[in-house]
């Protein structure tokens, strides 16, 4: 047949027509490459994807510039209205605005019609001084006016509890949100080619485990490329606020997170796809992953309830799935020793090793069967 | 040549294909028939490699099949399969891709494709805003972007309507013609009739028939001829010869061999005026409903 065949008419002008030829297969990383440049594609266009990146980008900018002037625009002076006689005083006083009036009757005038905050008039007491209130006096300016004992801070640099527990949160919710929007969107992907059977043509030319590569790293791109968006953000917004906090103390957290994000990522993007090649419908696509979704959140609350507990921080930071979420916030917290965090990433890589391998089987296994849900255990069993 | 040697699967205890053996020959268009459940599918599926085969195996040219061998195959799968959104000809240059063809390459034969198939018009629009019938032939552009050596169509001309089958069977005779073997099943059994040079037929997962029209023909009918004459009653004296339908002056007749045939057309000439003299060709669906029974 080879030597007999007519030429091949179009373009190609292959004269040889046999059914083996010298073309050869795609090679694995060649189709791995080609299915994440869809994945990318299609993401990039999708006006959905821009707009909830956009906004979210703007949110975070919003709340980097809000934590340095939001505390200056309610941080106003204290207005008190007071007697000439103590107004030298009270004005010798940061923080608070005096407004002279005629006599005590006047101050408690002002204070009763509200055109003050509080009123200050001579007293009998050790201060000499009278608070004038509404129903309550002014606690700030009271503690102004007293004499307050010495205060010895065993340390000073110690991390604001308030604070430790947003940025807890902060990186929670980034991990949660961003692992859960692209897991979701590695799943509907998945079940996109098995609803429309497109992965059989697939199939016929490419071996599953390259279309699973793909997919995996060109979600992983995308959300490695939003978390890293985010990270600038916040870090450029911290520089342009000449925010300390951002600089000096979250910096190294910020990095800590988007690296171990990455990996953690990884091994969720597999499962998530593991997940979906179980089913057969998008309508399935719920009951897969809910398990998935579980250990997605696991460490967005545990992150929320132990953001103050070292031990539990610890702990997590050594279970790959919390990792992410916990690393940063033990580094923030300056409770890890420098070799740590890399112990905690090699753990991570490990595990996302593992998972990898038994993901790419489940998919393997579960691509072709229709139907009802497979159950993982068959999926998984020879 | 693609060769089917003694396949056989099985899926939870139900024997889909039992023993199955056939060829497709370079070059020419093989018809794959059978009633739903046949096996059809599953043997179309093995030989893309998209399943395994209990036992048996695929040849090419006379060696096992190899993955480089099948991605080099086109296929159609029995459920249609593209992406529903993405654009038709976006999506031939990334199937394209998959097979090994470079992007310029795959841009320009879908380009070729979308023309001959009359779907230029629909090149940037995604899939699911297409017809169903110009869905189906994005499916057969996308079997062939990647110019197969080898065709592997699971019904292709379901749901076309008679013009878009005509396109389709010029397409896939281009192919043919530049050598490659292609299989194609079809419930529609005329139309099979008038396009396959070769025919399979199968039948609870066996193959009941198989080879060209004129092989299966005589393997599974006796030669029949049609006499018309002034009374052909004499017809069923003639030794070797059995008579199955008579009429006056008409008769239909079997015979043991063309000799016996031809002593009934020198009888008949004896005799009087021979109007019409000719084989009768029984049409492939009675062959098909006897073989497949």
């Amino acid at each position: 047949m080879t030597t007999t065949a007519p030429s091949r008419p179009g373009p190609s002008g292959r004269a040889d027509a046999s059914v083996a030829n010298d073309r050869g297969r795609t090679r694995f990383a060649q189709a791995a490459g080609i299915v994440a440049q869809r994945e990318i594609m299609m993401q990039l266009r999708s006006k959905a994807f821009i707009i909830s990146t956009l906004i979210t980008l703007a949110l975070v900018f919003g709340a980097v510039l809000f934590s340095s002037f939001g505390p200056a625009l309610f941080d106003e002076d204290t207005e008190v209205a007071t007697t000439s006689e103590i107004a030298p005083t009270l004005e010798a006083i940061d923080g608070l605005a005096v407004v002279p009036t005629d006599d005590a009757d006047a101050v408690r005038d002002a204070v009763r019609d509200g055109s003050v905050d509080a009123g200050v008039i001579a007293g009998d007491g050790p201060s000499g001084l009278t608070v004038v209130g509404d129903r309550e006096a002014d606690s700030g300016l009271i503690q102004l006016l007293s004499v307050t004992p010495d205060v010895e801070l065993l340390d000073p640099n110690a991390p604001d509890p308030l604070l430790t527990y947003f940025i807890g949160l902060a990186f929670g919710l980034v991990f949660f949100m961003s692992a859960m929007t692209f897991g979701q969107t590695i799943a509907q992907s998945v079940v996109e080619e098995k609803q429309s059977r497109i992965v059989e043509i697939m199939l016929a030319t490419v071996p599953a485990r390259a279309i699973l590569a793909g997919k995996v790293i060109g979600n992983s791109v995308l959300a490695f490329g939003q978390i890293a968006l985010i990270a600038a953000v916040t870090l450029i917004g911290g520089a342009l606020t000449g925010s300390q906090l951002l600089l000096d103390g979250l910096g190294m957290p910020i990095v800590w997170f988007v690296v171990l994000f990455t990996v953690g990522f990884i091994m969720l993007a597999a499962l998530y796809a593991a997940a979906a090649a179980l089913v057969s419908r998008a309508e399935d696509l719920g009951s897969a992953t809910s398990p998935l979704i579980f250990l997605v959140m696991i460490p967005y609350f545990l992150v929320i309830v132990f953001n103050n507990n070292p031990l539990a921080l610890q702990i997590m930071s050594y279970v790959p799935f919390s990792a992410p979420v916990a690393v940063p916030m033990r580094v923030y917290l300056q409770t890890t020793e420098w070799w740590e965090p890399y112990l905690s990433l090699g753990v991570l890589v490990l595990f996302t090793v593992l998972v990898i391998g038994v993901a790419a089987r489940i998919y393997e296994r579960s691509l072709l069967k229709t139907g009802s849900m497979v159950k993982w255990r068959d999926a998984l069993k020879a | 040549m693609l060769s089917i040697r003694s396949i056989s699967r099985s899926f939870k205890g139900h024997q889909a294909l039992k023993d199955v053996t056939f060829d497709v020959r370079d070059g020419l268009m093989t018809g794959f028939v059978g009633a739903n459940g046949a096996g059809k599918t599953t043997a179309m599926r093995i030989i893309l490699g998209v399943l395994s085969p209990d036992a048996g195996e695929v040849l090419v040219d006379g060696r096992p099949v190899t993955a480089d061998d099948r991605a080099q195959f086109g296929y159609m799968p029995e459920e249609r399969g593209l992406y529903p959104k993405m654009k038709v000809h976006e999506q031939l240059v990334y199937l394209g891709r998959l097979h090994g063809v470079s992007s310029a390459r795959a841009a320009a034969r879908a380009d070729e494709l979308l023309e001959q198939l009359g779907l230029t018009e629909r090149r940037d629009d995604k899939l699911e805003s297409l017809s169903l019938g110009n869905q189906q032939r994005a499916q057969i552009a996308a079997a062939l972007v990647h110019e197969p050596t080898a065709l592997v169509l699971d019904e292709p001309f379901s749901g076309l309507d008679p013009m878009a089958v005509e396109t389709t069977l010029g397409v896939l005779r281009d192919v043919a013609r530049t050598g490659a073997p292609v299989l194609f099943s079809s419930h529609q059994l005329d139309l099979v009739e008038r396009l396959c040079d070769s025919l399979v037929i199968l039948a609870h997962g066996q193959v009941r028939a198989a080879g060209t029209r004129e092989q299966i023909r005589a393997a599974h009918t006796r030669p029949e001829w049609l006499l018309e004459t002034d009374d052909a009653g004499f017809v069923r004296g003639i030794p070797g010869i059995e008579v199955i339908d008579f009429d006056g002056g008409h008769v239909r007749f079997a015979a043991d061999s063309d000799a016996h045939a031809d002593r009934v057309l020198r009888e008949a000439l004896e005799r009087g005026t021979v109007r019409s003299f000719a084989p009768s060709i029984r049409p492939l669906t009675e062959i098909f409903q006897e073989v497949v029974r």
